[in-house]
């Protein structure tokens, strides 16, 4: 097998034979940040045996989500899916009282047209709580693409933002009232804290982040001036942003596409399509582009990014000229290669579930860019990979290390090839300047693990290799 | 519709994979949409697999959807065929393709005719059936399919072995401490002079199979998985099988004479000898095995009468039941199984031995049983280890579910007469390990406990800000006192005396940098 390395971004496609996880995972994380929502998955015992393994030990401490399960007469539709809802949404009111209550769909229901956009707004009405359906399931999408559909559904629920709010403040929020009658909306005062803050049109950023995460962001972007209006999704499902023409969005995740078309088109907000705030590189192009939308000068940036560069050079000193192979499993995997290289990394393959060149353009030049910077040769792109051929290929190059999702990381060290599992990048905090060493952290376990082991002799752990 | 939040047993096509993948050489396909692999996190991860799990999904997507799988599933299975060279390809279907209704028979019979590997399709219902019955039903189905082929092409073998030998049935990946049990069992048989046969699924290859008639007597340890192959091999082949599981003192002498009745039907004609296994059961139970010494121990006295809950899968929670009851002088005041379909067999065995008994698959009324009963101990799954921990009453495991907690490297089996010794253990250190604490609680506890936080705020000339409190009150409890240690000691490096959310970032980095 031939394997070259080309002189710009390749894009190829393959089978899709490869592993990730459902994104229905989404639960695990959201329910945790949208602090009065609750989830209820209308799937099958398949989706709640996944859930309840992958995500461990959650699961016992009453979480805020919980199966809807389809049994024979659902499936066969001997029992009527609107009272069947009805019963369990009554009865989840009675015991948790959210505040929203989010339905997920499944392959299941995709498949047997459950309509449960149809079903929503009559229930919400009767049981007087707010409704979302995304429609989160392995049919159309990867892991952390089910966030995307939330975040999607959820949008249309942010209040509309009315042109010179000041003025209308209380006309607004009564209209807000009435549309949402059933919802006890804060009347939030504003705060005249913004006074000193430039940009004239507000702000709101797209994407869920830890609170810690999601406060260190806002603080970078008040240090240059400017002020961060709200975060879809917010602490609260109480506290969703307002949206509207003047508003301005962007997104932290490079795989909320649908989140931001809906902004978009349904929301009519302006997008600002930056490069992700993943590393100190990532973080500095994102506030940067986002400064130059709003007309204002960044200060102190280049010294800030020198700086995170300087704190990082133990970890730099291990990975450079290290070589890296992405399987692909939640789509980061564009911004952390972007990173690595800029680490002095070399990234063999970017394996990627979705590609969305539009939404990730940015990101994809500053990729090309740092590039040639670096003076690497382009990865090649991989989307929907093959985890066949990707190990076949990995057997060639031999990486110093393989991202990949756990079903594949054991065997792969047992062949004394060094893995990171995927899945921590997803839900260790990543974002920013203050968390690129969480990044370097999680990449370089492994190398500095066998480090300890190289001289016992044992990278080899199979009997025999196969082929 | 069931609201449910945790499910003891997992869906069907869970049990098919691991019988599948549990032989050597065999391949399992998966008609799903992209993320049911989840299998292979859970092989790879809890049993600690080396090898990559040999199951691949054949992804169903919008496309199949719209158009049905036409070729998509034919081409992955002809293509592992060339890629892996595997004996058997079984056709898994989830409850996805339950729904789609895709003529999946047609596909194996298409797909077989192109591939060397054997291609089956496993014949499970998603709805109908739970992991255990579909990892039950597969077993059967591949050594009926192997059996009927042999017998096709002549080949069958069905004179029996020179000396005693034994199929053990129902090994397999995934299975709570199976593979030390597996050990136990070999260990034991040797002893007795009996040979293994085969034992499968664990290791065994397909086309070994036609082998298995050679076997004097099949031996099931555990009643969910293995049962109806033994019930097939018995119509068959009037191969005779012991399904008493050896776990315990006393069943493992009740398994020891059911198969010394067995063996003995043949010895006297074929080796010209009667076989008896009394001396040695005898010398296990009273020395080797230290479990009964240890109910008559001192120890073991003082557990008497103490009340405890156990709850599991069919087997091991009939069989801890009986072990707490007869052998250790334990008042099981409840026992219970998810296996509902087994209700009848475990309500015979547990009769006498318990106050009431439990069939249920739903959590939270074993919590509300285990909370109203108040007992000293529980044995039972993971799910009881996490009620007892809110309850505060200590938790032995005994059964699947389970975590990589339960994957023991270690030497852990819970058959045979070391088994023994290990559930004495298990046992005996939940009871302590309750009476300690319990002991604690008296004399007001360990005094070491509020120190962290007792240090931390004393002399202090900083303040903290409520908008920095508040995001030090959002820090994980276990960290916290060190991150505000950390910031107070940047703080006074930096001549800072309000600290803000700044400050601590700020501080965070420094102490990165």
């Amino acid at each position: 097998m031939s394997i070259k390395i080309s002189e710009t971004l390749t894009f190829e496609c393959e089978t899709g034979n490869y592993h990730t996880f459902c994104p229905i995972s989404c639960v695990a994380w959201l329910y945790q940040k949208i602090e009065d929502s609750f989830f209820l998955v209308v799937g099958t015992k398949t989706c709640g045996y996944f859930l309840q393994n992958a995500l461990g030990v959650m699961i016992f401490a009453e979480p805020r989500y919980a199966m809807a399960e389809l049994e024979e007469g659902d499936i066969s539709a001997q029992l009527n899916d609107y009272q069947e809802l009805k019963r369990l949404c009554v009865q989840i009111k009675k015991d948790r009282n959210p505040s929203v209550i989010i339905w997920i769909g499944t392959c299941t229901t995709e498949i047997i047209k459950m309509d449960l956009e149809g079903m929503a707004p009559k229930l919400e009405t009767e049981i007087e709580i707010p409704i979302v359906v995304a429609r989160a399931n392995g049919l159309d999408y990867a892991f952390t693409q089910g966030e995307d559909t939330v975040l999607a559904a959820m949008a249309h629920r942010c209040p509309e933002q009315k042109v010179e709010i000041e003025k209308n403040q209380k006309i607004e929020d009564k209209s807000i009232q009435e549309l949402f009658s059933f919802l006890p909306l804060k009347i939030k005062e504003k705060s005249s804290k913004s006074l000193n803050l430039k940009n004239q049109f507000p702000l709101v950023l797209f994407g869920s982040l830890p609170s810690t995460v999601a406060s260190q962001l806002s603080l970078e972007l008040k240090r240059q001036s400017i002020h961060v209006s709200g975060w879809l999704p917010a602490q609260r499902y109480t506290d969703l942003p307002t949206l509207g023409d003047k508003v301005y969005v962007c997104g932290v995740n490079p795989f909320l596409s649908r989140t931001a078309t809906t902004l978009m088109r349904r929301r009519k907000c302006k997008l600002i399509g930056a490069p992700f705030p993943i590393g100190p590189d990532g973080t500095r192009a994102w506030i940067e582009k986002i400064c130059s939308v709003f007309n204002i000068e960044t200060q102190g940036l280049e010294e800030r990014e020198q700086q995170v560069w300087e704190s990082l050079k133990n970890y730099l000193n291990l990975v450079r000229g290290k070589s890296v192979f992405f399987m692909g499993d939640n789509l980061l995997e564009i911004s952390l290669a972007r990173f690595l290289i800029r680490c002095g990394m070399i990234v063999y393959e970017i394996g990627i579930p979705y590609m969305d060149k539009r939404y990730q353009a940015a990101e994809l030049t500053l990729l090309q860019e740092t590039c040639k910077k670096m003076c690497t040769p382009m990865p090649r792109i991989v989307e929907k990979p093959d985890n066949y051929n990707q190990i076949q290929r990995m057997r060639e190059l031999q990486p110093d290390l393989a991202i990949t999702g756990m079903a594949h990381a054991n065997p792969l060290e047992a062949r004394g090839i060094n893995t990171k599992w995927s899945v921590e990048f997803t839900f260790a905090q990543i974002h920013g300047f203050t968390n690129a060493k969480d990044v370097l952290e999680l990449v370089t376990r492994p190398l500095r693990r066998n480090n300890n082991l190289e001289n016992l002799g044992w990278t080899n752990l199979i009997k025999t290799q196969k082929g | 519709m069931k609201l449910a939040y945790w499910m003891y047993a997992g869906p069907a096509h869970i049990g098919t994979l691991r019988v599948a993948s549990s032989f050597k050489n065999v391949h399992a396909i998966m008609h799903a949409p992209l993320g049911d692999d989840y299998f292979n996190v859970m092989r790879s991860m809890l049993e600690r697999e080396r090898d990559f799990t040999p199951v691949t999904a054949s992804i169903v997507d919008r496309h199949v959807l719209a158009r049905g799988s036409q070729e998509k599933v034919v081409d992955n299975i002809t293509r592992k065929d060339k890629q892996e060279r595997p004996d058997l390809i079984v056709l898994t279907p989830t409850c996805t393709s339950s729904i789609l209704q895709e003529d999946l028979q047609n596909f194996v019979d298409r797909a077989a005719m192109s591939s060397d590997s054997d291609v089956i399709l496993a014949d499970v219902n998603h709805y109908r059936v739970n992991e255990l019955q579909a990892a039950d039903r597969t077993l059967e189905q591949v050594v009926r399919y192997y059996l009927e082929k042999a017998r096709r092409q002549g080949n069958l073998n069905i004179s029996l072995t020179d000396k005693p030998s034994a199929n053990i049935i129902g090994i397999f990946t995934l299975g709570f401490h199976n593979q030390h049990d597996c050990r136990e069992l070999k260990r034991l048989l040797q002893d007795l002079g009996i040979k293994i046969n085969q034992i499968i699924p664990e290791g065994g290859f397909v086309e070994n199979l036609y082998e298995l008639p050679k076997a004097w007597f099949n031996l099931v340890p555990y009643r969910e998985v293995g049962l109806m192959t033994a019930l097939y091999l018995e119509k068959e082949f009037g191969m005779p099988y012991i399904s008493t599981t050896p776990m315990g003192v006393v069943d493992i002498a009740n398994c020891i004479r059911q198969i010394q009745k067995q063996i003995n039907v043949w010895a006297p004609i074929l080796l010209k000898k009667k076989f008896d296994f009394e001396p040695y059961i005898d010398e296990q139970t009273r020395f080797i095995s230290q479990a009964a010494w240890f109910s008559r121990s001192i120890d073991c006295q003082n557990l008497t009468g103490k009340k405890a809950v156990v709850f599991g899968d069919a087997t091991h929670a009939a069989s801890i039941t009986k072990i707490l009851a007869c052998e250790m002088g334990i008042r099981v005041s409840c026992t219970g199984t998810y296996c509902k379909h087994d209700e009848e067999w475990f309500r015979e065995q547990v009769q006498n031995f318990c106050d009431e008994i439990l069939i249920t698959d739903d959590h939270t009324k074993v919590g509300d049983m285990i909370a109203r009963i108040e007992p000293s101990a529980i044995f039972g799954t993971q799910m009881e280890r996490h009620i007892g921990k809110r309850l505060d009453i200590p938790c032995g495991v005994i059964s699947s579910p389970v975590h990589i907690q339960n994957f023991p490297l270690g030497y852990r089996p819970f058959l045979g007469y070391e088994g023994t010794n290990q559930i004495a253990d298990l046992v005996y250190n939940s009871f302590t390990l309750g009476m300690e604490d319990h002991l604690l609680e008296i004399f007001g506890g360990h005094d070491t406990k509020e120190v962290i936080t007792k240090s931390l705020s004393t002399d202090t000339d900083l303040t903290w800000n409520s908008e920095s409190q508040l995001e030090l009150s959002k820090i994980p409890g276990f960290v916290r006192g060190k991150i505000k240690r950390n910031t107070e000691k940047f703080a006074r490096q930096n001549k800072i005396t309000k600290i803000t959310v700044e400050v601590m970032y700020a501080a965070k980095e420094d102490l990165s940098a």
